[in-house]
Protein backbone atom coordinates (compact mmCIF):
# COMPACT_ATOMS: atom_id res chain seq x y z
CA UNK A 1 0.00 0.00 0.00
CA UNK A 2 2.59 2.20 1.17
CA UNK A 3 4.84 1.58 -1.91
CA UNK A 4 2.49 2.39 -4.98
CA UNK A 5 1.16 5.59 -4.08
CA UNK A 6 5.11 6.38 -4.36
CA UNK A 7 5.24 4.67 -7.77
CA UNK A 8 1.80 6.04 -9.01
CA UNK A 9 3.34 9.78 -7.80
CA UNK A 10 6.81 9.49 -9.62
CA UNK A 11 4.98 8.37 -12.85
CA UNK A 12 2.28 11.15 -12.39
CA UNK A 13 5.56 13.61 -11.78
CA UNK A 14 7.25 12.53 -14.85
CA UNK A 15 4.15 12.67 -16.84
CA UNK A 16 3.62 16.47 -15.75
CA UNK A 17 7.64 17.09 -16.05
CA UNK A 18 7.25 15.49 -20.07
CA UNK A 19 4.24 17.76 -20.25
CA UNK A 20 5.48 20.91 -19.26
CA UNK A 21 8.64 20.47 -21.38
CA UNK A 22 6.09 19.63 -24.69
CA UNK A 23 4.24 23.31 -23.86
CA UNK A 24 6.77 25.65 -22.99
CA UNK A 25 9.34 24.65 -26.06
CA UNK A 26 6.94 25.81 -28.88
CA UNK A 27 5.91 29.00 -26.43
CA UNK A 28 9.39 29.77 -26.44
CA UNK A 29 9.90 29.29 -30.24
CA UNK A 30 7.28 31.19 -31.47
CA UNK A 31 8.35 34.56 -32.71
CA UNK A 32 6.63 37.21 -30.27
CA UNK A 33 4.65 39.62 -31.86
CA UNK A 34 6.63 42.18 -33.27
CA UNK A 35 3.94 44.70 -33.06
CA UNK A 36 3.35 43.99 -29.48
CA UNK A 37 6.97 44.00 -28.98
CA UNK A 38 7.36 47.81 -30.61
CA UNK A 39 4.60 48.62 -28.44
CA UNK A 40 6.45 47.44 -25.29
CA UNK A 41 9.70 49.40 -26.47
CA UNK A 42 7.84 52.34 -26.75
CA UNK A 43 6.05 52.25 -23.78
CA UNK A 44 9.17 51.53 -21.64
CA UNK A 45 10.52 54.61 -23.32
CA UNK A 46 7.60 57.19 -22.91
CA UNK A 47 5.72 55.63 -19.41
CA UNK A 48 8.53 57.17 -17.40
CA UNK A 49 9.03 60.68 -18.78
CA UNK A 50 5.29 61.17 -18.49
CA UNK A 51 4.92 59.85 -14.79
CA UNK A 52 7.69 62.33 -14.10
CA UNK A 53 6.19 64.90 -15.81
CA UNK A 54 2.85 64.14 -14.24
CA UNK A 55 4.20 64.44 -10.54
CA UNK A 56 6.29 67.64 -11.18
CA UNK A 57 3.36 69.38 -12.25
CA UNK A 58 1.22 67.80 -9.30
CA UNK A 59 4.08 68.55 -7.04
CA UNK A 60 4.05 71.78 -8.60
CA UNK A 61 -0.19 72.61 -8.61
CA UNK A 62 0.32 71.71 -5.11
CA UNK A 63 3.37 74.26 -3.98
CA UNK A 64 1.52 77.08 -5.74
CA UNK A 65 -1.61 76.64 -5.71
CA UNK A 66 -2.37 79.41 -1.98
CA UNK A 67 -3.18 82.42 -3.80
CA UNK A 68 -0.89 84.64 -2.17
CA UNK A 69 1.89 82.56 -4.45
CA UNK A 70 4.47 84.59 -6.23
CA UNK A 71 4.46 81.72 -9.28
CA UNK A 72 1.04 80.67 -10.62
CA UNK A 73 0.60 77.18 -10.54
CA UNK A 74 0.23 75.17 -13.96
CA UNK A 75 -3.50 75.44 -14.32
CA UNK A 76 -3.67 79.26 -13.91
CA UNK A 77 -0.55 79.54 -16.56
CA UNK A 78 -2.49 77.49 -19.22
CA UNK A 79 -5.64 79.87 -18.60
CA UNK A 80 -3.89 82.85 -19.06
CA UNK A 81 -1.33 82.17 -21.54
CA UNK A 82 -4.46 80.44 -23.27
CA UNK A 83 -3.89 83.33 -26.16
CA UNK A 84 -0.59 82.47 -26.97
CA UNK A 85 -0.79 78.53 -26.38
CA UNK A 86 -3.57 78.58 -29.72
CA UNK A 87 -2.48 81.32 -31.35
CA UNK A 88 1.28 80.98 -32.26
CA UNK A 89 0.74 82.28 -35.50
CA UNK A 90 -1.08 85.67 -34.40
CA UNK A 91 1.00 89.05 -36.52
CA UNK A 92 0.41 92.38 -34.56
CA UNK A 93 2.26 95.35 -34.33
CA UNK A 94 5.72 95.62 -33.32
CA UNK A 95 6.81 93.29 -30.59
CA UNK A 96 3.34 92.35 -30.42
CA UNK A 97 3.83 88.82 -32.33
CA UNK A 98 2.81 85.47 -32.13
CA UNK A 99 5.33 82.78 -29.77
CA UNK A 100 6.37 81.04 -33.37
CA UNK A 101 7.25 84.52 -35.15
CA UNK A 102 9.27 85.31 -31.57
CA UNK A 103 10.95 82.07 -31.95
CA UNK A 104 11.52 82.11 -35.36
CA UNK A 105 13.74 85.37 -35.47
CA UNK A 106 15.95 84.12 -32.20
CA UNK A 107 16.46 80.97 -34.70
CA UNK A 108 17.23 83.04 -37.48
CA UNK A 109 20.03 84.92 -35.59
CA UNK A 110 21.27 81.37 -34.22
CA UNK A 111 21.26 80.17 -37.61
CA UNK A 112 23.22 82.99 -39.17
CA UNK A 113 25.81 83.64 -36.05
CA UNK A 114 26.33 79.84 -35.88
CA UNK A 115 26.99 79.57 -39.24
CA UNK A 116 29.32 82.13 -40.01
CA UNK A 117 30.92 80.15 -36.39
CA UNK A 118 31.01 76.71 -37.88
CA UNK A 119 32.72 77.56 -41.00
CA UNK A 120 35.35 80.13 -39.35
CA UNK A 121 35.85 77.38 -36.17
CA UNK A 122 36.30 74.38 -38.70
CA UNK A 123 38.83 76.18 -40.66
CA UNK A 124 40.68 78.05 -37.65
CA UNK A 125 40.68 74.53 -36.31
CA UNK A 126 42.44 72.86 -38.93
CA UNK A 127 45.25 75.11 -39.14
CA UNK A 128 45.28 75.06 -35.11
CA UNK A 129 45.55 70.99 -35.60
CA UNK A 130 47.37 70.98 -38.56
CA UNK A 131 50.36 73.76 -37.85
CA UNK A 132 52.43 73.51 -34.65
CA UNK A 133 53.05 76.59 -34.85
CA UNK A 134 49.37 78.02 -35.07
CA UNK A 135 48.68 76.32 -32.39
CA UNK A 136 51.68 77.89 -30.61
CA UNK A 137 50.48 81.04 -31.72
CA UNK A 138 47.15 81.02 -31.52
CA UNK A 139 45.88 78.49 -28.90
CA UNK A 140 46.91 80.74 -26.03
CA UNK A 141 44.92 83.43 -27.28
CA UNK A 142 41.69 81.13 -27.66
CA UNK A 143 42.18 79.72 -24.35
CA UNK A 144 41.68 82.97 -22.50
CA UNK A 145 39.07 84.71 -25.24
CA UNK A 146 36.71 80.94 -24.58
CA UNK A 147 36.43 81.62 -20.97
CA UNK A 148 34.62 85.20 -21.82
CA UNK A 149 31.11 84.85 -20.63
CA UNK A 150 28.84 85.48 -23.75
CA UNK A 151 26.92 88.40 -22.57
CA UNK A 152 30.34 90.02 -21.99
CA UNK A 153 30.78 90.78 -25.92
CA UNK A 154 27.63 92.80 -26.21
CA UNK A 155 28.26 96.03 -24.80
CA UNK A 156 31.64 95.80 -27.59
CA UNK A 157 29.48 94.76 -30.09
CA UNK A 158 26.93 97.22 -29.37
CA UNK A 159 29.80 99.52 -29.84
CA UNK A 160 31.02 98.39 -32.89
CA UNK A 161 28.25 97.80 -34.60
CA UNK A 162 25.92 100.04 -33.51
CA UNK A 163 22.89 98.07 -33.68
CA UNK A 164 21.30 95.52 -31.75
CA UNK A 165 21.04 92.37 -34.18
CA UNK A 166 24.24 91.88 -35.72
CA UNK A 167 25.45 92.63 -32.08
CA UNK A 168 23.51 89.72 -31.17
CA UNK A 169 24.95 87.36 -33.93
CA UNK A 170 28.04 88.57 -33.31
CA UNK A 171 27.49 87.32 -29.71
CA UNK A 172 26.16 83.93 -30.86
CA UNK A 173 29.19 83.52 -33.61
CA UNK A 174 31.67 84.19 -30.68
CA UNK A 175 29.89 81.56 -28.13
CA UNK A 176 29.63 79.14 -30.08
CA UNK A 177 33.43 79.31 -32.47
CA UNK A 178 35.59 78.15 -29.39
CA UNK A 179 34.11 74.73 -29.13
CA UNK A 180 33.87 74.21 -32.86
CA UNK A 181 37.75 75.25 -32.58
CA UNK A 182 38.92 73.54 -30.02
CA UNK A 183 37.26 70.32 -31.16
CA UNK A 184 38.28 70.30 -34.46
CA UNK A 185 42.12 70.98 -33.69
CA UNK A 186 41.76 68.41 -31.33
CA UNK A 187 40.47 65.98 -34.04
CA UNK A 188 42.59 66.56 -36.68
CA UNK A 189 45.25 66.52 -34.42
CA UNK A 190 44.42 62.93 -33.62
CA UNK A 191 44.34 61.40 -36.67
CA UNK A 192 45.78 58.34 -36.23
CA UNK A 193 49.34 57.91 -37.40
CA UNK A 194 48.61 54.76 -39.70
CA UNK A 195 45.62 56.97 -41.84
CA UNK A 196 48.98 59.60 -42.27
CA UNK A 197 50.90 56.91 -43.29
CA UNK A 198 48.47 55.68 -45.56
CA UNK A 199 48.49 58.68 -46.97
CA UNK A 200 52.29 59.14 -47.22
CA UNK A 201 52.80 56.05 -48.87
CA UNK A 202 50.45 57.04 -51.36
CA UNK A 203 51.22 60.40 -51.93
CA UNK A 204 48.05 61.98 -51.92
CA UNK A 205 48.54 65.83 -52.16
CA UNK A 206 47.31 68.32 -49.46
CA UNK A 207 43.95 68.57 -51.18
CA UNK A 208 43.18 64.92 -51.34
CA UNK A 209 44.52 64.27 -48.01
CA UNK A 210 42.25 67.03 -46.49
CA UNK A 211 39.39 65.70 -48.32
CA UNK A 212 39.67 62.13 -48.48
CA UNK A 213 41.52 61.70 -44.64
CA UNK A 214 41.66 64.27 -42.71
CA UNK A 215 37.83 65.70 -42.43
CA UNK A 216 36.17 62.24 -42.04
CA UNK A 217 38.67 61.13 -39.82
CA UNK A 218 38.30 64.51 -37.44
CA UNK A 219 34.02 64.21 -38.38
CA UNK A 220 33.32 62.92 -35.02
CA UNK A 221 35.18 65.54 -33.20
CA UNK A 222 34.08 68.14 -35.37
CA UNK A 223 30.48 67.24 -34.85
CA UNK A 224 30.95 67.52 -30.99
CA UNK A 225 32.19 70.41 -31.28
CA UNK A 226 29.43 71.57 -33.56
CA UNK A 227 26.58 70.00 -31.24
CA UNK A 228 28.33 72.09 -27.87
CA UNK A 229 28.44 75.23 -29.94
CA UNK A 230 24.98 74.87 -31.06
CA UNK A 231 23.71 74.24 -27.28
CA UNK A 232 26.02 77.44 -26.27
CA UNK A 233 24.31 79.76 -29.15
CA UNK A 234 21.03 79.21 -27.76
CA UNK A 235 21.81 79.89 -24.17
CA UNK A 236 23.45 82.76 -25.35
CA UNK A 237 20.79 84.01 -28.08
CA UNK A 238 18.20 84.11 -24.87
CA UNK A 239 20.39 86.15 -22.86
CA UNK A 240 21.61 88.74 -25.90
CA UNK A 241 17.72 89.06 -27.03
CA UNK A 242 16.77 90.34 -23.29
CA UNK A 243 19.27 92.91 -23.86
CA UNK A 244 18.85 94.83 -27.51
CA UNK A 245 15.07 94.33 -27.37
CA UNK A 246 12.89 93.67 -30.39
CA UNK A 247 11.36 90.71 -31.87
CA UNK A 248 12.68 87.23 -30.48
CA UNK A 249 11.95 85.18 -27.55
CA UNK A 250 14.79 86.46 -25.47
CA UNK A 251 13.18 90.19 -25.39
CA UNK A 252 9.65 88.26 -25.44
CA UNK A 253 10.61 86.79 -21.97
CA UNK A 254 12.26 90.15 -20.67
CA UNK A 255 8.89 91.96 -21.96
CA UNK A 256 6.91 90.32 -19.77
CA UNK A 257 9.03 90.01 -16.78
CA UNK A 258 8.27 94.06 -17.01
CA UNK A 259 4.86 93.56 -17.73
CA UNK A 260 4.48 91.09 -14.35
CA UNK A 261 3.47 88.11 -17.18
CA UNK A 262 4.84 85.43 -15.03
CA UNK A 263 2.46 83.21 -16.41
CA UNK A 264 4.19 84.10 -20.56
CA UNK A 265 7.30 83.49 -18.86
CA UNK A 266 6.91 80.33 -18.39
CA UNK A 267 5.49 78.92 -21.19
CA UNK A 268 8.06 80.99 -23.24
CA UNK A 269 10.38 78.90 -20.94
CA UNK A 270 9.27 75.70 -22.02
CA UNK A 271 9.32 76.85 -25.94
CA UNK A 272 13.17 77.84 -24.98
CA UNK A 273 13.83 74.45 -23.61
CA UNK A 274 12.00 72.32 -26.25
CA UNK A 275 13.18 74.52 -29.46
CA UNK A 276 17.02 74.29 -27.54
CA UNK A 277 16.44 70.21 -26.94
CA UNK A 278 15.50 70.27 -31.17
CA UNK A 279 18.02 72.25 -32.37
CA UNK A 280 20.61 69.39 -30.20
CA UNK A 281 18.59 66.69 -31.73
CA UNK A 282 18.97 68.09 -34.93
CA UNK A 283 22.77 68.49 -34.62
CA UNK A 284 23.50 64.84 -33.00
CA UNK A 285 21.07 63.70 -36.17
CA UNK A 286 23.43 65.27 -38.32
CA UNK A 287 26.05 64.18 -36.80
CA UNK A 288 25.12 59.94 -36.50
CA UNK A 289 24.37 60.00 -40.48
CA UNK A 290 27.42 61.56 -41.73
CA UNK A 291 29.70 59.56 -38.73
CA UNK A 292 28.28 56.67 -39.07
CA UNK A 293 30.65 54.97 -40.97
CA UNK A 294 33.70 56.35 -39.54
CA UNK A 295 33.54 54.66 -36.15
CA UNK A 296 37.41 52.96 -36.34
CA UNK A 297 37.13 49.41 -37.47
CA UNK B 1 78.52 42.85 -61.49
CA UNK B 2 74.80 44.26 -62.25
CA UNK B 3 73.52 46.31 -59.02
CA UNK B 4 71.37 44.82 -56.53
CA UNK B 5 67.47 45.44 -57.20
CA UNK B 6 67.31 46.86 -54.22
CA UNK B 7 70.33 47.62 -51.16
CA UNK B 8 70.35 49.12 -47.73
CA UNK B 9 74.04 50.43 -46.96
CA UNK B 10 75.01 51.51 -43.48
CA UNK B 11 71.92 52.11 -42.18
CA UNK B 12 72.31 54.02 -38.82
CA UNK B 13 69.50 55.02 -36.88
CA UNK B 14 69.57 57.28 -33.69
CA UNK B 15 66.43 58.63 -32.26
CA UNK B 16 67.31 61.54 -30.22
CA UNK B 17 64.54 62.59 -27.18
CA UNK B 18 65.85 65.37 -24.80
CA UNK B 19 69.19 65.06 -24.11
CA UNK B 20 69.06 61.54 -24.58
CA UNK B 21 69.58 59.29 -27.66
CA UNK B 22 69.40 55.62 -28.56
CA UNK B 23 71.28 54.38 -31.17
CA UNK B 24 68.18 51.83 -32.66
CA UNK B 25 70.07 50.12 -35.44
CA UNK B 26 73.47 50.20 -36.23
CA UNK B 27 75.64 49.44 -39.84
CA UNK B 28 72.32 47.85 -41.18
CA UNK B 29 73.64 46.79 -44.84
CA UNK B 30 71.61 44.40 -46.97
CA UNK B 31 71.24 43.50 -50.76
CA UNK B 32 67.98 41.92 -52.47
CA UNK B 33 67.52 40.69 -55.69
CA UNK B 34 64.52 41.29 -57.50
CA UNK B 35 61.84 38.65 -56.69
CA UNK B 36 63.28 37.14 -53.77
CA UNK B 37 61.76 36.94 -50.19
CA UNK B 38 63.28 38.03 -47.03
CA UNK B 39 62.05 38.03 -43.65
CA UNK B 40 63.63 40.06 -40.85
CA UNK B 41 63.30 38.74 -37.44
CA UNK B 42 64.21 39.59 -34.09
CA UNK B 43 62.93 39.89 -30.99
CA UNK B 44 60.83 42.81 -30.33
CA UNK B 45 62.42 46.00 -29.88
CA UNK B 46 65.45 45.02 -32.15
CA UNK B 47 64.71 47.65 -34.61
CA UNK B 48 63.46 45.68 -37.00
CA UNK B 49 60.31 47.67 -37.51
CA UNK B 50 61.93 50.95 -37.77
CA UNK B 51 64.39 49.21 -40.35
CA UNK B 52 61.34 48.26 -42.61
CA UNK B 53 59.93 52.28 -42.28
CA UNK B 54 63.21 53.74 -43.65
CA UNK B 55 62.82 51.32 -46.20
CA UNK B 56 59.26 52.40 -46.99
CA UNK B 57 60.99 55.97 -46.56
CA UNK B 58 58.53 56.84 -43.61
CA UNK B 59 61.46 57.49 -41.24
CA UNK B 60 64.36 58.82 -42.29
CA UNK B 61 67.82 57.10 -41.07
CA UNK B 62 70.22 58.67 -39.54
CA UNK B 63 73.05 57.74 -41.73
CA UNK B 64 73.07 55.48 -44.41
CA UNK B 65 71.04 54.91 -47.87
CA UNK B 66 68.54 53.07 -49.53
CA UNK B 67 69.02 52.20 -53.20
CA UNK B 68 65.83 51.07 -55.04
CA UNK B 69 66.94 50.03 -58.68
CA UNK B 70 69.93 53.00 -58.62
CA UNK B 71 67.45 55.58 -57.06
CA UNK B 72 68.30 57.12 -53.52
CA UNK B 73 65.03 56.29 -51.57
CA UNK B 74 64.46 59.35 -49.53
CA UNK B 75 60.55 59.73 -49.13
CA UNK B 76 57.52 57.34 -49.02
CA UNK B 77 55.69 56.39 -52.25
CA UNK B 78 53.65 53.45 -53.62
CA UNK B 79 56.48 51.77 -55.07
CA UNK B 80 57.31 50.68 -51.69
CA UNK B 81 53.81 49.78 -50.62
CA UNK B 82 53.70 48.90 -46.99
CA UNK B 83 51.11 46.15 -45.27
CA UNK B 84 50.90 47.34 -41.87
CA UNK B 85 50.44 45.06 -38.80
CA UNK B 86 47.15 46.69 -38.19
CA UNK B 87 45.77 46.77 -41.19
CA UNK B 88 45.37 50.81 -41.66
CA UNK B 89 41.89 50.36 -43.18
CA UNK B 90 40.37 53.88 -43.67
CA UNK B 91 37.06 52.98 -42.00
CA UNK B 92 34.52 55.41 -43.79
CA UNK B 93 35.38 53.26 -46.82
CA UNK B 94 34.05 50.14 -48.41
CA UNK B 95 36.94 47.49 -48.65
CA UNK B 96 36.51 48.27 -52.75
CA UNK B 97 36.85 51.83 -51.91
CA UNK B 98 39.97 51.19 -49.69
CA UNK B 99 42.02 49.35 -52.71
CA UNK B 100 40.43 51.79 -55.30
CA UNK B 101 41.50 54.69 -53.51
CA UNK B 102 45.24 54.09 -54.24
CA UNK B 103 44.22 52.31 -57.57
CA UNK B 104 43.34 56.02 -58.43
CA UNK B 105 46.07 57.66 -56.83
CA UNK B 106 48.89 55.30 -58.68
CA UNK B 107 46.97 55.12 -61.80
CA UNK B 108 45.19 58.09 -62.29
CA UNK B 109 46.79 58.93 -65.33
CA UNK B 110 48.23 55.68 -66.47
CA UNK B 111 44.97 53.71 -66.53
CA UNK B 112 41.15 54.53 -67.38
CA UNK B 113 38.18 54.55 -65.32
CA UNK B 114 37.25 51.27 -66.37
CA UNK B 115 40.49 50.15 -66.16
CA UNK B 116 41.25 50.91 -62.88
CA UNK B 117 37.47 49.31 -61.66
CA UNK B 118 38.99 46.53 -62.89
CA UNK B 119 42.49 46.61 -61.37
CA UNK B 120 40.35 46.78 -58.23
CA UNK B 121 38.42 44.07 -58.45
CA UNK B 122 41.91 41.93 -60.34
CA UNK B 123 43.26 42.52 -56.62
CA UNK B 124 40.42 41.74 -54.69
CA UNK B 125 40.13 38.48 -56.63
CA UNK B 126 43.46 37.75 -55.72
CA UNK B 127 42.71 37.73 -52.16
CA UNK B 128 39.54 36.23 -52.48
CA UNK B 129 37.43 39.76 -50.89
CA UNK B 130 34.96 39.85 -53.80
CA UNK B 131 32.12 38.56 -51.69
CA UNK B 132 32.51 41.77 -49.42
CA UNK B 133 33.71 44.06 -51.27
CA UNK B 134 31.09 46.79 -50.62
CA UNK B 135 31.39 45.79 -46.56
CA UNK B 136 32.59 48.64 -44.22
CA UNK B 137 36.51 47.30 -42.83
CA UNK B 138 34.51 46.79 -39.16
CA UNK B 139 32.10 44.77 -40.72
CA UNK B 140 34.21 41.67 -41.60
CA UNK B 141 37.60 39.55 -39.88
CA UNK B 142 40.43 40.63 -39.21
CA UNK B 143 41.97 38.16 -41.42
CA UNK B 144 39.98 39.69 -44.05
CA UNK B 145 40.95 43.45 -43.40
CA UNK B 146 44.58 41.80 -43.50
CA UNK B 147 43.45 40.65 -47.26
CA UNK B 148 42.20 43.74 -48.21
CA UNK B 149 45.43 45.63 -46.82
CA UNK B 150 47.37 43.02 -48.93
CA UNK B 151 45.04 43.45 -52.13
CA UNK B 152 45.97 47.80 -51.42
CA UNK B 153 49.32 47.03 -51.04
CA UNK B 154 49.29 44.98 -54.54
CA UNK B 155 47.43 47.17 -56.21
CA UNK B 156 49.53 49.42 -56.20
CA UNK B 157 52.15 47.24 -58.07
CA UNK B 158 55.24 48.32 -56.32
CA UNK B 159 58.80 47.27 -56.80
CA UNK B 160 58.99 46.06 -53.22
CA UNK B 161 55.92 44.90 -51.19
CA UNK B 162 57.03 45.68 -47.29
CA UNK B 163 55.13 43.44 -45.12
CA UNK B 164 54.81 44.89 -41.01
CA UNK B 165 53.97 42.00 -38.99
CA UNK B 166 51.22 41.42 -41.55
CA UNK B 167 49.98 38.26 -39.37
CA UNK B 168 50.57 39.09 -36.15
CA UNK B 169 47.73 39.89 -35.04
CA UNK B 170 45.50 37.06 -35.88
CA UNK B 171 44.88 33.47 -35.20
CA UNK B 172 46.86 31.16 -35.71
CA UNK B 173 44.47 29.16 -38.58
CA UNK B 174 43.47 32.39 -39.78
CA UNK B 175 47.78 33.44 -40.20
CA UNK B 176 48.09 29.80 -41.80
CA UNK B 177 45.73 30.61 -44.57
CA UNK B 178 46.99 34.26 -45.09
CA UNK B 179 50.93 33.17 -45.12
CA UNK B 180 49.47 30.33 -47.81
CA UNK B 181 48.00 32.89 -49.83
CA UNK B 182 50.59 35.48 -49.70
CA UNK B 183 53.21 32.16 -51.26
CA UNK B 184 50.45 32.17 -53.33
CA UNK B 185 50.59 35.54 -54.68
CA UNK B 186 54.17 35.23 -54.92
CA UNK B 187 54.41 32.46 -57.01
CA UNK B 188 52.01 34.25 -59.30
CA UNK B 189 53.70 37.72 -59.53
CA UNK B 190 57.34 37.07 -58.08
CA UNK B 191 56.94 40.37 -56.07
CA UNK B 192 59.85 41.27 -54.11
CA UNK B 193 58.99 41.13 -50.41
CA UNK B 194 60.52 42.51 -47.56
CA UNK B 195 58.78 40.56 -44.62
CA UNK B 196 59.25 42.18 -40.83
CA UNK B 197 57.93 39.10 -38.39
CA UNK B 198 58.54 37.57 -34.93
CA UNK B 199 57.55 33.97 -35.97
CA UNK B 200 59.93 31.11 -36.56
CA UNK B 201 57.86 28.92 -38.48
CA UNK B 202 56.14 31.56 -40.82
CA UNK B 203 60.09 33.00 -41.68
CA UNK B 204 61.23 29.60 -42.83
CA UNK B 205 58.12 28.73 -44.67
CA UNK B 206 58.13 31.89 -46.82
CA UNK B 207 61.60 33.00 -47.28
CA UNK B 208 64.35 32.54 -49.69
CA UNK B 209 66.33 34.19 -46.69
CA UNK B 210 66.35 34.91 -43.15
CA UNK B 211 67.61 38.08 -42.05
CA UNK B 212 68.12 37.35 -38.29
CA UNK B 213 68.69 40.73 -35.86
CA UNK B 214 70.84 40.71 -32.46
CA UNK B 215 69.19 43.02 -30.00
CA UNK B 216 68.86 46.46 -29.75
CA UNK B 217 70.15 48.99 -28.69
CA UNK B 218 72.45 49.10 -31.75
CA UNK B 219 70.73 45.79 -33.37
CA UNK B 220 72.83 44.89 -36.25
CA UNK B 221 72.37 41.70 -38.90
CA UNK B 222 73.63 38.84 -36.50
CA UNK B 223 73.16 36.43 -39.37
CA UNK B 224 71.64 35.73 -43.07
CA UNK B 225 70.50 32.62 -43.46
CA UNK B 226 69.66 31.20 -46.65
CA UNK B 227 66.19 28.78 -47.03
CA UNK B 228 66.88 26.17 -49.67
CA UNK B 229 63.56 24.77 -50.05
CA UNK B 230 62.11 24.17 -53.51
CA UNK B 231 58.69 26.18 -54.01
CA UNK B 232 55.95 25.27 -54.17
CA UNK B 233 56.19 24.79 -50.28
CA UNK B 234 53.51 23.00 -48.32
CA UNK B 235 53.37 23.34 -44.96
CA UNK B 236 52.45 19.41 -43.99
CA UNK B 237 55.32 18.07 -45.96
CA UNK B 238 58.14 20.72 -45.16
CA UNK B 239 57.03 19.44 -40.97
CA UNK B 240 59.17 16.56 -41.64
CA UNK B 241 61.83 17.87 -44.15
CA UNK B 242 64.90 17.84 -43.37
CA UNK B 243 66.19 21.38 -44.51
CA UNK B 244 63.02 22.94 -43.01
CA UNK B 245 64.24 21.61 -39.80
CA UNK B 246 67.66 22.47 -39.86
CA UNK B 247 66.51 26.25 -40.69
CA UNK B 248 64.12 26.23 -38.56
CA UNK B 249 66.86 25.26 -35.37
CA UNK B 250 69.04 27.62 -36.86
CA UNK B 251 66.54 30.46 -36.62
CA UNK B 252 65.91 29.12 -32.86
CA UNK B 253 69.32 28.85 -31.76
CA UNK B 254 70.08 32.37 -33.01
CA UNK B 255 67.25 33.84 -31.20
CA UNK B 256 67.35 31.42 -28.37
CA UNK B 257 70.54 30.84 -27.33
CA UNK B 258 73.01 33.67 -28.56
CA UNK B 259 70.98 36.61 -28.56
CA UNK B 260 68.60 36.20 -26.23
CA UNK B 261 66.07 38.93 -24.83
CA UNK B 262 67.45 40.40 -21.78
CA UNK B 263 64.41 41.17 -19.33
CA UNK B 264 64.81 44.47 -18.65
CA UNK B 265 65.30 44.96 -15.10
Amino acid sequence: MTASPVRINSKAQSQTQAKVLTLVTPKMSVAPRPFLQWLYAVAGHIVPPLVTLVFLLVLWEVICSSPTASVPPPSRVVSETWELIAHPFYVGQGVDQGLFWHVLASLKRVALGYCLAAIAGIALGTLVGQSEWAMRGLDPIFQVLRTVPPLAWLPLSLAAFKDGNPSAIFVIFITAIWPIIINTAVGIRNIPQDYQNVARVLRLNQFEYFTKIMVPAAAPYIFTGLRIGIGLSWLAIVAAEMLIGGVGIGFFIWDAWNSSRISDIILALIYVGVVGYLLDRTIAFVANTVTRNTASA
Amino acid sequence: MSKPYLSLEQIDMVFSRGGTSTQVLSQVSLTVEKGEFISIIGHSGCGKSTLLNIVAGLTEATRGVVFLEGNVVDAPGPDRAVVFQNHSLLPWLTVYENVKLAVDKVFSVTKSKAERHEWTMRNLELVQMIHAKDKRPSEVSGGMKQRVGIARALAMEPKVLLLDEPFGALDALTRAHLQDQVMQIHAELANTVLMITHDVDEAVLLSDRIVMMTNGPSAKIGEILDVRLVRPRRRIELASDATYIRCRSAVLKFLYERHRLVEAA
